[in-house]
């Protein structure tokens, strides 16, 4: 390591406030990204997808207007109709 | 024109029998200059160097005290929507009742303050830039605060939040003000540059943050 | 930039791009790091100290930038309704006000030994205080308005305000500090930056420029999922309710 001079303290509490900060936001951001993607695997797997694969059924057309509302630029999302597990 | 008088009078009146809003404003300044030297020691040479500061910061925080009331209760009965819709502009309607929330709480507080400079100790040759320079900053004060107000509308912790949003906004005001105040009460510069400063400032606010305000409503009521 | 409106080309994009951008980001950031610590020499006035500046410079650059492109992001979320506007602004509020903190506090172990006390009231570190205050106000409100597209449009306007106010505030500040400050202008290394040190700078600058660009996609791409996340959940409840 370099010898950097009478205020070194100072140097190394700088670069180690820094890398502290960046990597705790790093790890706060990084770990939300992670648990989405865990969310949305999840409600996949549970049948909830975006697009239904038949025809929408009558509920799926009522629950349509309430989808359509949400702030997705994409289509509308119809569901599956699921019965809820045990 | 008669619809814009009409609203600026009921503004003023339902803050004038709403019997407090003055009131609590110019109790809270009189508090908070009060215990300032409470909390720093009864030096007069150091409260007559402070005092200019002290006076603007409270006057700010009393303002804001104040401000959520400029727009809550005509959206809690409705009457703001029907103001959304009627012959006035938005921008209108957040600039006369920005308006009317100086007349009933800057002006006030502006003209109080020279009672308040005698606790601290302020000289008597900054008392009358002291009343110029609030009567001339604090139409940014409640223009600005207006947009706070219509920013939070609605919320909870409101108050709080809206000082939150529209303080670190004060500081061009905070900073032209007191360097009025301290230039007449210190010289040896003149406070007449500041002072202008410091009336540019309101100026603009008065014609630029009812845009900012009618567009924070119209968000608040969709 | 409308290529990029739909949510899901954005993040198959995203998805894309991410890896290699972090690769260079830790590859630049390796590289001014070295540069800072191995090569750069001391300034003559202020001796190895200056290689604070490597890390409070950048910050500092990212502060004002981030904050740029939030009030950027706000005029296209309310001018232009662009979808992912909103999602933009959101996201880089937090890493925008990180990288203040960050600013702020270099600043301040910089200037204990340069001028002897750990807060000092000059026009920069008064300017950034009161940019951390602006990014706070914005979080805040994001956070305290429950509808989304309440809350970006509020934000948004906030953040406008806040920047037509940032030339005002700053030149305020420095109207403030001349007044109350003699110029004691400290410079580093002399009149201009030697190159010796805006080489390290500008890799850090860059390093920390991309380290932003990949935390907000990563962000924007979290903020993406959750909203679906939420919608997703709302359809199960009402189909749920209607069934």
């Amino acid at each position: 390591m370099p010898d950097l001079g009478p205020h070194a303290v100072f140097i190394w509490a700088a670069y180690g406030v820094t890398l502290v900060t960046v990597v705790a936001l790093v790890i706060a951001i990084v770990s939300d990204d992670r648990r989405q993607r865990r969310l949305i695997a999840e409600l996949e797997r549970q049948g909830l997808t975006r697009r239904s694969a038949k025809a929408a059924t009558a509920k799926a057309a009522t629950v349509k207007p309430a989808a359509s509302a949400k702030p997705k630029p994409a289509s509308a999302k119809t569901p599956r109709a699921r019965k809820p597990k045990a | 024109m008669s619809s814009a008088v009409a609203l600026f009078h009921r503004d003023v009146m339902l803050a004038w029998r709403e019997g407090g809003a003055t009131g609590t404003a110019l109790g809270f300044y009189l508090v908070v200059v009060a215990i300032i030297p409470l909390g720093l020691g009864p030096d007069l040479n150091l409260l007559s160097r402070i005092a200019p500061g002290v006076l603007w910061v409270a006057l700010l925080l009393a303002s804001l005290l104040s401000a959520d009331r400029i727009f809550h209760n005509d959206y809690e009965d409705g009457s703001l929507d029907m103001l959304a819709i009627g012959p006035l502009p938005l921008e209108v309607v957040a600039a006369l009742k920005s308006l009317a929330h100086w007349v009933t709480t800057g002006v006030p507080l502006a003209l109080m303050a020279p009672v308040l400079g005698l606790l601290l100790n302020l000289p008597i040759e900054a008392y009358p830039l002291l009343m110029l320079s609030m009567l001339a900053g604090t139409p940014a004060v409640s223009f600005v605060a207006a947009i706070g107000a219509a920013l939070t509308l609605g919320l909870r912790r409101s108050g709080v939040l809206l000082a939150l949003l529209v303080l670190p906004l004060y500081v061009p005001v905070l900073i032209f003000g007191v360097a009025t105040v301290s230039a007449a009460s210190v010289g040896p510069a003149s406070p007449w540059p500041p002072f202008l400063i410091l009336c540019a400032l309101s100026l603009a606010s008065i014609v630029l943050a009812p845009i900012a305000s009618a567009a924070a409503l119209r968000t608040a009521m969709r | 930039m409308w290529n990029l409106a739909n949510p899901t080309r954005f993040l198959s994009i995203a998805d894309r791009i991410i890896p290699w951008l972090a690769g260079l980001t830790f590859l630049l950031l390796g590289i001014g790091l070295y540069l800072a610590f191995f090569v750069a020499p001391p300034d003559y006035q202020q001796g190895e100290t200056v290689k604070i500046m490597f890390v409070h410079v950048p910050s500092a650059w990212l502060a004002m930038f981030g904050y740029t492109l939030i009030a950027v992001a706000s005029i296209g979320s309310l001018v232009w309704r662009h979808p992912l506007a909103d999602v933009a602004a959101k996201t880089a509020a937090p890493i925008g006000a990180t990288f203040t903190f960050v600013a702020l506090v270099t600043g301040s172990l910089w200037g204990k030994p340069m001028w002897g006390t750990y807060w000092v009231w000059d026009a920069r570190l008064t300017s950034m205080l009161v940019l951390f205050l602006l990014y706070l106000g914005l979080i805040a409100l994001w956070q305290s308005i429950e509808e989304p597209g309440r809350a970006g449009r509020a934000a948004a306007i906030l953040a406008i305000v806040g920047f037509v106010n940032v030339p005002i505030i700053h030149f305020s500040v420095n109207w403030w500090n001349t007044l109350h400050q003699p110029a004691s202008i400290f410079r580093v290394g002399g009149p201009t930056i030697d190159p010796s040190l805006l080489t390290p700078l500008f890799v850090m600058a860059a390093g920390f420029t991309l380290l932003f660009v990949l935390l907000h996609l990563i962000a924007m791409r979290a903020e993406i999922l959750r909203r679906r996340v939420h919608a997703l959940r709302q359809m199960h409840v009402e189909h749920a309710a209607a069934a």
